[in-house]
């Protein structure tokens, strides 16, 4: 291990951006995980703080200030919020690449991401074993939302209620695909994302089918690698290029107007990470910044290009919405997935308090903090119930899977669905 | 008693959770709004009722621990700084609102409550408390009350001393002493609660606030006058007082913070306007026509140029947006900002700009002034970098000299940020000798041990 000055060092790099923190608290109205707990060091003051301190050498602990650094769901809603206009994240994501460094990657993640998530094909691999075998340690929750839980006592699982893998994920529905331009001129291609490909195929092929109806030719390459989240915000940055440059050397090969996802979390790493966490070649920067100005969530594609609007008044179902933290506050969309609802057949919408406030998942948040994690999705499942809605609509598979969780414990008998499976029901 | 005899005596109070001893845990309570360098606590307690906070406060004057009460840690004057090794007791597990009592008009509430949260509560019960300072999305009513905190409502509603009808608070050997009532008249003995608003924890720890609420405002009328220099925006803001009209809210904005502000939000502003003034006048609908009809004419009379009424809460709120924005504008294009709190009589606002003018030319520093006019409140905000020392050295001199003007043209140290220690050495030019031994022989009585958050106020 290196040593605490070298730590110090290195953090010293991030001073510029730490000195525009003026330590106003402000962010303490907004911030999920404060809200929860209350303590200054799960706030992004305290956070900042703490970095500072041990930049300074102020500190002397730093395995005292990595574990409250992890302790945050990367949500980003004190940046969307920050007076003095912090990049808090990058301030964070780059903070955990230099800890890591210093600490070295865990053995287990160690395993995960440099032994499987950067070989897709030995990833796809053992997901599909998995999903054969899930049934035998888990049995159904409930059968709307189609959740699980653990059979017997599971020391990962705990009581969560999830949704397991799909029994054919998407890249074995629909291998690969391209397709020209139809009524529409444009042409799209579709980064699928893990959580689509494997445990919510349906979304995957609700957004192919809507693409389809509206005449946009698609281009989806096979052997699409994770978007790499887990890596960087886990500090991996060697898994991280490689995921990266998987990645950019499927996408070349196609020609497309606009990269599309249906998956909150893969648009933001696409366009905000991408480019400003790669470390590669100057070449491919350059080759990420452009694909990063053309990547869009595919509500915004559908109302921003395609000029969606709500068609219908009235409906049978009442649809609310919540806002994933990765559209909302890193991406600034908001109004196009209520746009897409409002233009879905049979579904009447109806908006939910605080639909913008994080649901708890943050990724790797909830399994290192399960017990916060649900804390917060509890006071989300509770706006959803308080809605009065039958659905609940959402722009990110990994939201869908924590509400899924919220709700199935609280036998809330409230559906969770993709933007896109509302909008393809309503399509003839 | 050893260390950690006295870690094992807090937790049987408030319970191991809730007595925070890490590295890391002290470092994030070592430091406040204000531009000061933090101080290590060497604990963090957290009570979560009225009976541990007092036994709490026992336990530290006991054994002769520092206590520094914080509750949100957004005060601008090192209020919450606390002392080398001494002890911080945090507000936030005292968080309960007690009672809203509609017909009589008052709330009981515990310390911790964010102020926001209480005013939305309020607001729900068809009532209304006024104080709105810049930070009530998260600063407590505790905070509030030990600052005197104000907002931009200030000049017709007054600040937070004007709803205090009462505070509970623990004395420094663990008695609980209840001062005011919940009647709207109270001369019984001392104004203990009127000693305990902005005494800046160094008196007593609240333990519950009896606040008094107001009926809703049934109408307000909102706009945005231009003009062409700081001093006929000012000379206006006079003018309309002397026509004895008190707007809710007055405020001045000057042409470098018009311009930052539209820089930061397209929102339209005047970018060549010397200075704006933003103003609302509330009331009963047929009043609020009436003034809004004499302010204007007021605004032309002092050669303003362009006066936009908002017609609607959509272009109320674009004009509020934009003050709001001043404070996050400027704070965006340096990497330290200091807010500063000039408060001169209104009558003098003309002179304050002038001198703050010569100030930001003599320093060769670039100050951002806004701030509520009408209540003579300005918010000169410096925007520096810290760690370039020759600059900071220039800023503290630059901030010497504010506060200098200020007293000369007849006002005060702060207007509503506090002394905290960030001012504390200047106390002695704003108070005489006398006044200031006085309130240190008061100290001395109270808190014998000078436990109580040592060297704010009065050093
Ligand atoms: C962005 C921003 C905008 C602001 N705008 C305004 C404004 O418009 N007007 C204004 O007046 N101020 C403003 N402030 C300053 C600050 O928010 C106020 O002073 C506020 O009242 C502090 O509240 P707090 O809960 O954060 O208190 P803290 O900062 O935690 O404490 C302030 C003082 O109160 C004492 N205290 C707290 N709780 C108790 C208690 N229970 N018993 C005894 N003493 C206690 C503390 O010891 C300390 O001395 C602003 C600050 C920021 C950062
Ligand atoms: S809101 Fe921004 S500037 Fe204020 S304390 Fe939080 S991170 Fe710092
Ligand atoms: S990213 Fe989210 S959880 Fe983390 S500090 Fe900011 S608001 Fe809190």
């Amino acid at each position: 291990m290196a040593d605490i000055h070298q730590l110090a060092t290195m953090l010293k790099e991030l001073d510029d951006q730490l000195v525009g923190c003026m330590r106003c608290g402000m962010c303490q109205a907004v911030c999920p995980l404060f809200a929860q707990t209350g303590k200054e060091s799960d706030v992004t003051r305290g956070k900042l703080a703490l970095l500072d301190g041990l930049a300074s050498e102020m500190l002397k602990d730093p395995e005292g200030v990595n574990e409250k650094l992890n302790r945050c769901l990367l949500c980003g809603t004190c940046q969307a919020n920050c007076p003095s206009g912090v990049k808090i994240l990058d301030i964070f994501i780059k903070a955990r690449a230099i800890m890591t460094g210093y600490f070295g990657l865990s053995p287990v993640k160690k395993a995960i991401f440099r032994g499987m998530l950067v070989n897709p094909k030995l990833f796809n691999h053992l997901l599909s074993f998995g999903s054969k075998f899930q049934g035998l340690f888990t049995k159904k929750a409930d059968d709307m939302l189609g959740s699980s839980c653990a059979r017997f006592q599971a020391p990962v699982i705990g009581d969560r209620h999830f949704k397991g893998l799909a029994s054919k994920p998407l890249h074995k529905i629909v291998p690969e695909l391209d397709t020209p331009a139809g009524k529409s001129g444009k042409k799209v291609a579709i980064f699928v994302g893990c959580v689509i490909d494997k445990i919510y195929p349906n979304v995957g092929e609700a957004t192919l089918k809507v693409l389809e109806h509206h005449g946009v030719g698609v281009f989806m390459p096979a052997g699409q690698a994770c978007c790499g989240i887990p890596t960087i915000s886990s500090g991996d940055t060697s898994s991280f290029d490689k995921l990266v440059e998987e990645n950019l050397a499927l996408f070349e090969k196609g020609e497309f107007d606009y990269l599309i996802t249906s998956c909150a979390t893969c648009t933001s790493t696409i366009k905000e990470l991408w480019p400003s966490m790669y470390q590669g070649s100057s070449a491919n920067r350059m080759k990420l910044r452009d694909l990063a100005a053309r990547t869009m969530d595919i509500s915004e594609f559908l109302v921003d290009v395609l000029g969606v609007e709500p068609a219908k008044v009235g409906g049978n179902k009442t649809v609310t919405y919540h806002d994933p933290c990765h559209l909302k506050n890193s991406l600034g969309v908001t109004a196009q997935p209520r746009t897409i609802i409002k233009a879905s057949s049979g579904c009447e919408y109806k908006e939910m308090a605080e639909a913008g406030t994080c649901c708890g998942s943050g990724g790797s948040f909830n399994i290192a903090h399960y017990d916060l994690s649900k804390k917060i999705g509890d006071r989300k499942a509770e706006n959803i119930v308080n809605s009065g809605a039958s659905v609940v609509a959402t722009s990110c598979p990994a939201c869908m899977m924590q509400i899924t969780d919220m709700l199935s414990q609280k036998k809330a008998g409230v559906n969770v669905k993709h933007v896109m499976e509302l909008y393809a029901e309503g399509l003839r | 008693m050893t260390k950690d005899a006295i870690i094992k005596d807090f937790e049987a109070i408030v319970g191991s959770d809730n007595v925070m001893t890490s590295e890391t845990d002290r470092h994030t309570y070592s430091y406040d709004a204000a531009v000061l360098d933090s101080v290590m606590p060497a604990l963090v307690v957290r009570p979560t009722n009225s009976e541990e906070l007092g036994k709490t406060v026992k336990l530290c004057n006991d054994n002769g621990l520092p206590l520094t009460v914080r509750g949100a840690g957004t005060n601008l004057s090192g209020g919450t700084i606390p002392h080398p090794g001494g002890v911080v007791v945090l507000t936030n597990g005292l968080n309960r609102i007690l009672e809203i009592n509609e017909q009589d008009m008052y709330a009981v509430v515990e310390p911790g409550v964010v102020t926001a949260k209480f005013a939305a509560e309020v607001a729900s019960k068809g009532l209304f408390y006024p104080p709105d300072p810049g930070s009530q999305t998260v600063s407590t009513l505790g905070g509030n009350v030990a600052e005197n905190a104000g907002g931009l409502r200030g000049l017709k509603y007054g600040v937070t001393k004007d709803y205090v009808m009462g505070v509970d608070f623990w004395d420094v050997d663990g008695n609980l002493i209840k001062s005011g009532s919940r009647t709207v008249k109270c001369v019984t003995g001392y104004n203990l609660a009127g000693l305990m608003v902005a005494s800046e924890g160094t008196l007593g720890v609240f333990d519950k606030l009896i606040l008094k609420l107001v009926p809703p405002v049934l109408a307000a009328k909102s706009m945005m006058a231009v003009f062409p220099s700081m001093k006929a925006a000012s000379e206006t803001v006079a003018a309309i007082i002397a026509n004895k009209i008190v707007p809710a809210t007055l405020e001045i904005m000057d042409n470098f913070t018009i311009r930052t502000v539209e820089n930061f939000r397209k929102a339209g502003l005047p970018t060549d306007a010397a200075a704006m003034l933003l103003i609302e006048v509330d009331g009963h609908p047929a009043q609020v026509e009436d003034e809004a009809a004499k302010v204007e004419e007021i605004c032309k009379q002092n050669s303003a140029s362009e006066i936009k009424i908002a017609n609607d809460a959509a272009e109320r709120d674009a004009v509020w947006q934009a003050r709001r924005d001043a404070l996050p504008a400027l704070a965006n294009l340096k990497p330290t900002c200091v807010l500063e709190d000039a408060t001169v009589p209104r009558s003098q606002i003309p002179a304050m700009i002038a001198a703050l003018d010569e100030i930001s030319n003599k320093y060769n520093l670039t100050i951002g002034t806004f701030g509520h006019a009408g209540d003579g409140n300005l918010h000169p905000t410096i925007l520096t970098d810290k760690r370039d020392t020759k600059e900071w050295q220039r800023v503290e001199e630059a901030i010497e000299m504010i506060f200098d003007r200020a007293l000369a043209l007849g006002g005060t140290l702060s207007g509503e940020h506090g002394i905290g220690l960030a001012k504390s050495k200047f106390i002695e030019s704003e108070t005489s000798p006398g006044t200031l031994a006085y309130s240190r022989r008061m100290k001395s009585v109270l808190d014998p041990k000078g436990i109580l958050n040592p060297h704010k106020i009065i050093g």
